[in-house]
């Protein structure tokens, strides 16, 4: 029972400066699902996605009150190294942000930094990675070349690799098809169907057909609180708020 | 929503069991990292607080022996015995004629360029030639300027040693700092507000005039004000184009040689007749120095913070 | 009026064209005259022997004008002054683009930037007054006006330059970037060494070469308290002699148009060439290594 969920937020607050931007947001995720946030924009689904790996305390006048649980340890607690958090917890961006390194560095850099030496080690690491992200294939021949040279996509799933190396157990997506073409977005989707065999995924998105696409879980946020969760079946197909019927039929948002 | 509830039921279990299970969260794991990190972070800080240091002590250090030779007399009489006693009157005059000239000269050529260089010229080889040009200006040693000023202002033009040819030396070296400068006052002025104005049938150079150039002056200002400082603190260009050692009267004309402060410092310190005794004349003169060019930067700076909360 | 409008225009137009030739022009007269007033020397005196000759006796008879000393003596004190200056100017723009808080930020820059308004007079004086003694005594040389001290106060002077271009270097690697770092378990610092420094490279290059510049070419501090022996120091507690401090302490006691005038003229185009391929360097690198913004999708 008490390994039941991987992660539980209780009665979250978020505040910028004097702004709330999360109201009492309590949600639970099970381990090896997928839990897509959708809502309007601004209404703190990408807030509350960086307060699971604690991204927000790099904004100053920032403060959260409630707790985030994960695997039984507030992750807000003191005595949380916020390093180590974020080694657990992966991150997506909205963007693709690959360093101006290599292929290959970009991959190790997560491993490096998190004092890897044995080159064997970090090559394999690499490899599984790429493959893992669907990318290795394309760029196996070309591993020393700048990361910069990659489309988009290839960029977005390499950046995915990135966090894929070190290992994390919940990875965190921050509308990560957004900067991306058709094409290349069912291929992160393809990816994200794969990647739930291992990891809990929680991705951010404004694309209602996405969420519905890839998800197990729906979360929608509506003026920072959270206003309905359900499985996403259920969600697009019998929402119980008006405000969640209002946003999946495109009355606003 | 029933499973909500549910969930929250679970939680509660959850939190009772909260045991440290997982130790890797934990800061202890990561002590060595954080420890190089908090090192290296007041290696950053220190090395920051030196700058400080060097300017308190700088500072402090004239302030607290200079101050007792500046009185009013200091301020208005004109040097007596050989320069070992007496004021820096002429001085003071002779570097605050100096760089109103600079400033006089380099401020419309200045802003013209900029404006020129931001407002009309397009993208183009030309467009970079001249900004290679403007930047090798502002690399140009000091001493190279004041020996362009000698053999082009001096001897060429024949101006001779004069206020004329010290304030060119030090305009032409003031140059690139108000162009780039005003540059960049204008670059801060949104391109809405152009397009505003054309848009009401203004002429580019009507919208420069009523529009463009209003909105930059308080940028240009505090450029301008620290351009004119630094030309104050100028030694070198002037040393054989402008400043001599000691005049018997007041500048009547462009065309006559002056005092200036810097150069005055210079001598009395390396030059002077007695350069033991006239310690005190050297501290209070430096002092005047300071607090004339470090007084006009704090304008500039407090006057361009308080633009930036606007 | 149309017409006029239009005539108005085209003529504030190749006003303003004409205005900013004059920085062009200017810059053309500094070259030309610096050649054209050192021409003369090389009619008695060899460029090689100028240029690598060991003995600066310009009031001699018969005078010997070779500045090797005096080209060492600045490339000693640009050295050792960046060798003081880098890692200060660095550390201090690291501080204040990633580690201060606002509050702090809004103090030390304005300290940056008053240390970079002091007139090098004031710092040379400083420099013969206070460090001088001090240099004597702590380290028992016999003289305290020496290429140590020299640099030392030209390091103060320069580390404003590479702190605040740095700084802007620093400041504009995308946040997109560290974010990636810091999410994949990388400290802060790991962060700024491994993808903010790599990433903004070649504007530290830049400020640093900048700040060197300004080093070779000031005139005061090392005119005052480098000591003026135009020899090759074989300590760093030596005086010397560098080019702008020759220039500025014979020039106005050389009768104008004779052979020693000119020779400190092509000093002055030496010490020229010097800060101009300094300054090209920099546009070089500026403009070669443009900085990674956010990957282009």
């Amino acid at each position: 029972m008490n390994d039941f969920f991987k992660l539980t937020a209780s009665d979250v607050d978020f505040y910028y400066g004097d702004f709330k931007a999360l109201k009492n947001v309590s949600l639970n995720f099970i381990e090896k699902e997928v839990m897509a946030l959708i809502g309007p924009s601004g209404c703190g689904k990408s807030t509350f996605l960086r307060c699971i790996n604690r991204m927000n305390d790099l904004i100053s006048g920032t403060r959260v009150d409630g707790s985030i649980v994960l695997d039984n340890v507030d992750i807000y607690n003191d005595r949380i190294d916020v390093v180590n958090l974020r080694k657990k917890v992966g991150m997506v961006f909205q963007k693709p942000n690959p360093f101006p390194k290599s292929i290959f560095e970009n991959v190790a850099y997560g491993l490096r930094v998190n004092g890897i030496r044995d080159k064997n080690a970090i090559a394999g690491m690499v490899e599984k990675s790429l493959i893992q992200a669907a990318l290795f294939d394309e760029v196996k021949d070309r591993l020393k070349d700048s990361a910069l040279g990659l489309s988009g996509g290839q960029q977005q799933r390499l950046c995915i690799a990135r966090a894929l190396a070190v290992e994390p157990e919940i990875l965190l997506m921050d509308e990560p098809a957004s900067a991306l073409d058709p094409i290349a977005t069912q291929k992160i989707e393809e990816l994200i169907h794969q990647l739930k065999k291992d990891y809990t995924i929680i991705i951010v998105t404004h694309n209602m057909q996405q969420a519905a696409r890839v998800s197990d879980k729906t979360a929608f946020f509506y003026m920072g609180e959270l206003v309905e969760v359900n499985k996403t079946d259920t969600l697009f197909t019998k929402p119980e708020k008006i405000q969640t019927e209002e946003y999946i039929t495109g009355r606003f948002g | 929503m029933n499973e909500a509830i549910i969930d929250t039921l679970k939680l509660e279990y959850t939190n009772i069991k909260s045991v440290n299970e997982k130790v890797l969260l934990f800061k202890d794991s990561g002590k060595r990292r954080r420890t190089i990190e908090q090192l290296f972070f007041m290696m950053f800080k220190v090395a920051a607080m030196i700058n400080g240091l060097a300017l308190i002590v700088i500072v402090s250090y004239l302030v607290i022996n200079g101050y007792q030779s500046i009185s009013f007399e200091f301020l208005i009489e004109a040097p007596k015995e050989s320069m070992t006693k007496g004021g820096i009157f002429p001085c003071i005059l002779g570097t605050l004629y100096l760089s109103c000239g600079a400033i006089i000269f380099a401020l419309p050529i200045g802003i013209a360029s900029a404006i020129y260089i931001n407002e009309y010229a397009v993208q183009s080889r030309f467009l970079n030639f001249i900004r290679l040009g403007i930047n090798t200006l502002a690399g140009v040693p000091s001493i190279v300027f004041g020996l362009f000023g000698l053999a082009f202002f001096c001897i060429v033009l024949k101006m001779g040693v004069s206020i004329i040819a010290g304030s060119l030396t030090l305009g032409i070296m003031s140059l690139p700092v108000i162009i780039s400068a005003t540059e960049e006052a204008l670059k801060s002025v949104p391109d809405t507000y152009r397009e505003a104005s054309l848009g009401l049938g203004a002429t580019k150079w009507q919208t420069i005039y009523k529009v463009v150039l209003p909105t930059a002056l308080p940028g240009i200002l505090t450029g301008t004000i620290l351009a004119l400082s630094r030309a104050a603190g100028e030694t070198a260009p002037i040393m054989f184009t402008g400043a001599v050692f000691f005049t018997q009267t007041l500048p009547t004309s462009i065309f006559d040689e002056v005092m200036a402060l810097p150069y005055h410092i210079y001598v009395l310190a390396t030059a002077g007749i007695n350069i033991e005794l006239t310690r005190p004349l050297q501290y209070g003169s430096a002092l005047v120095l300071l607090i004339m060019v470090l007084g006009m930067n704090l304008v500039a700076i407090i006057y361009r913070s308080k633009l930036r909360r606007k | 009026m149309i017409f006029n409008r239009k005539t108005t225009e085209k003529t504030v137009h190749s006003m303003f064209f004409l205005i900013t030739t004059v920085s062009l022009t200017v810059l053309s007269l500094i070259m030309l005259f610096l050649f054209t007033e050192s021409i003369p020397l090389f009619e008695t005196v060899s460029i090689k022997d100028f240029l690598f000759g060991e003995f600066w006796y310009p009031t001699d008879e018969p005078a010997e004008f070779g500045i090797l000393s005096l080209i060492i003596g600045s490339l000693y004190v640009t050295i050792i002054s960046s060798v003081i200056a880098i890692p200060l100017g660095l550390m201090t723009a690291i501080y204040l683009a990633e580690i201060a808080s606002e509050r702090m930020a809004e103090i030390v820059k304005p300290i940056v930037e008053m240390l970079a308004s002091l007139p090098s007079i004031v710092i040379g004086f400083f420099g013969m007054v206070v460090i001088s003694p001090l240099l004597q005594e702590t380290f028992d040389v016999p003289i305290g006006l020496n290429l140590f001290n020299a640099s030392l106060m030209l390091a103060f002077m320069i580390i404003p330059t590479i702190c605040s271009l740095s700084e802007d270097a620093i400041h504009s690697v995308p946040v997109a970037l560290k974010e990636a770092s810091l999410a994949l378990g990388a400290t802060h610092l790991e962060t700024i060494i491994k993808v903010v420094i790599p990433a903004s490279i070649s504007g530290i290059c830049t400020a640093v070469i900048l700040g060197m510049s300004r080093a070779i070419g000031e005139t005061m501090v090392v005119l005052m308290i480098a000591g003026g022996a135009a020899m090759i120091p074989t300590s760093i507690f030596d005086p010397v002699r560098p080019m702008p401090a020759s220039i500025a302490a014979e020039m106005a006691e050389t009768p104008f148009g004779g052979e020693h005038y000119h020779a400190l003229f092509a000093t002055g185009l030496v010490l020229f060439i010097f800060t101009l391929m300094f300054n090209m360097v920099a546009a070089y690198i500026s403009n070669k290594y443009r900085q990674v913004g956010e990957a282009s999708l």
